[in-house]
């Protein structure tokens, strides 16, 4: 895995440590962060805060899920470039509060089948390579096509997907630092809020590209993301991304988890389920013009919105505003990264009759994303299927009624 | 400089380079290790059946949801999979009695999740079983009986296997 630091930072900080093993034969745990006061300066200057004009804010999606859950949704139709800012990344859990931990008194212990079971101070965890990477998270039933005015925005249908750069040092290096043995093949992982939620992850993915953050556009993860740790597990599906991480148990089966059996499993029409899924198929949505809002008159437009996959990259976004008859590429901006949400643009002009606007995204692997019918055919279903499925990828087609109006037109 | 270098590069491949962290306690990682996995070698001691559990349901859990667990949908019963149109609740996508065990264990009561004693714990887990007919009101669950408790869906569930692997391509129909 590359980071962002040179390999010089890389150099000096891995001599640095070994060094002073040589020298005094443990290391000390010595602060990482600036000393501070035990809390917040109060004075809106010490810490800024958006126009009072502006109405950039998370909804709610209601009594869509039972009592003691949130689920607050990205304004994906107000925002710019690629980044969630961390105040309107989405929330979608299963706990009765968010935690207040104070970092100091905050332990990662790994146990299980591993050589040395170690727990780890977040100074301590902090000392490790540092890895910032921009990655996507989305909740595996982000998308499931909703009917009615809900249905009309593009906050509400899709908005449980966000993007953060993520900092924090690499599962793998922790494993390897307790060494794991030989039988071992999934790790469960557990976070300290009340439930203590827990989630069952493969060991080779866990041995690959999975980041135990601490920072989140650059600052600490807030409170509701994870405070102050965090796994962000990229391209899968955002339940396996635990927050408020505080215990990574190596074992050799699953826990099957309540989260990750009852509540999440996936039922498939030839009478199966799936107690597990993992990867994001390939999606794209247009978040402008989108459903609910208005276009004031027939004249240029830029089409724009957001594409990702949970095989890395995304290679090509298409438009299509002749509802899928035709399409062509997509503006992508630069730099696209791995596991991240990828702006597109399209520059296009209304002539005033009505349209219906899609876009449709191809990944690194070639995976191209369906439309409702296509996903259908592939499932052997009828679309309505759908309507309580998971991961559902399929293509957005939003309609532009003659007096600007736009509505959702997948059905 | 090269000498330490030399030691980082043999430290990488062997474990412990850093050695940042310190060594629980067998006792530290007996207390935070809850998590009970299928097979319920980790389950504690003690015992519960129906009639117990129909007591501390009226106690911790009857304000949330409702008489006979209908308040929340704990008592929607546990539709068959298996057919062409499979309904997805909680309930009866749970493929063993340990699932509910650990949950109930961990986040019940939901004002003091953890508060719940074994013996308590055995007891509710075999009242909603019952109430879901899974089991017969003589049922009596502990260590043993709970893991050999087979929830009606077990067999429509896909064997769980480690079928993901890195930059491999998903399979026709993975998803949606």
């Amino acid at each position: 895995m590359g980071s962002h630091h040179s390999d010089r930072r890389q150099f000096l900080t891995e001599s640095a440590a070994l060094a002073s093993l040589a020298a005094v034969g443990a290391v000390q745990s010595v602060s990482a962060q600036t000393p501070q006061a035990d809390a917040r300066l109060k004075d809106p200057l010490a810490y800024g805060q958006p126009s009072r004009f502006d109405n950039t804010v998370r909804k709610s999606l209601g009594n869509a899920t039972p009592i003691n859950d949130t689920a607050l949704t990205t304004p994906l139709q107000d925002l710019d470039g690629i980044i969630t800012p961390s105040g309107l990344h989405f929330l979608m859990d299963h706990i009765n509060g968010i935690p207040e931990i104070d970092p100091k008194e905050h332990r990662l212990l790994v146990h299980g089948m591993v050589d040395r079971p170690l727990t780890f101070t977040m100074d301590e965890i902090k000392r490790f390579p540092s890895v910032s990477k921009v990655y996507f998270l989305e909740c595996n039933a982000n998308s499931r096509p909703l009917r009615g005015p809900n249905g009309d925005s593009v906050q509400l249908v899709h908005g449980r997907t966000s993007c953060s750069e993520w900092t924090g040092v690499l599962l793998s290096v922790l494993l390897k630092e307790c060494g794991v043995q030989r039988d071992a093949q999934w790790i469960i992982a557990e976070g300290n809020e009340a439930n203590k939620y827990t989630m069952s992850i493969p060991l080779v993915k866990s041995m690959d590209d999975i980041l135990v953050a601490y920072a989140q556009n650059g600052e600490p993860v807030r409170p509701q993301n994870g405070y102050p740790l965090r796994l962000v597990v990229p391209g899968w599906e955002a339940i396996r991304s635990v927050k408020w991480l505080s215990r990574i148990a190596v074992v050799d089966t699953p826990a099957m988890s309540w989260h990750e059996a009852g509540n999440n499993a996936d039922t498939r029409p030839d009478g199966k389920a799936l107690g597990f899924r993992f990867e994001l198929g390939p999606k794209s949505i247009i978040t402008r013009p989108s459903g609910g809002q208005r276009l004031p008159g027939r004249g240029f437009y830029e089409i724009t919105g957001l594409a990702w996959t949970g095989a890395g990259l995304v290679t090509k976004v298409e438009v299509s505003v002749d509802g899928g008859k035709t399409y062509k590429d997509a503006q992508l901006q630069e730099p696209v990264h791995r596991f991240a949400h990828t702006r597109f643009r399209f520059a296009w002009e209304w002539n005033g009759d009505e349209v219906v606007l899609q876009s449709r995204c191809t990944d690194e692997k070639g995976e191209v994303q369906p439309t409702i019918a296509e996903a259908a055919k592939i499932l052997g279903v009828t679309p309505d299927y759908f309507l309580q499925a998971d991961h559902f990828n399929g293509i957005q087609p939003w309609r532009i009624n003659r007096d600007g109006s736009i509505q959702n037109a997948l059905f | 400089m090269t000498i330490v270098l030399g030691v980082c590069a043999t430290a990488l491949a062997q474990g412990p380079t850093y050695r940042f962290g310190t060594a629980p306690s067998q006792d530290e990682i007996k207390a935070r290790d809850t998590a009970i996995s299928p097979a319920g070698r980790e389950l504690p001691p003690g015992r519960g059946g129906v009639k117990e559990g129909a007591t501390v349901y009226a106690q911790k859990c009857l304000a949330c949801h409702g008489p006979d667990g209908t308040g929340t949908k704990l008592h929607r019963g546990l539709i068959p999979l298996g057919n062409s149109k499979p309904v997805k609740i909680p309930g009866s996508l749970v493929p063993y009695a340990t699932t509910v065990w650990d949950f109930i264990n961990r986040a019940m009561p939901s004002t003091k999740p953890g508060s719940l004693t074994p013996d308590e714990v055995y007891a509710v887990t075999a009242y909603v079983l019952f109430l879901n007919d899974v089991i017969e009101e003589s049922t009596v669950l502990d260590a043993k009986t709970l893991p050999e408790v087979k929830m009606p869906n077990r067999d429509n569930f896909l064997a769980v296997e480690i079928d993901w692997k890195p930059g491999q391509r998903r399979p026709l129909g993975n998803y949606p």
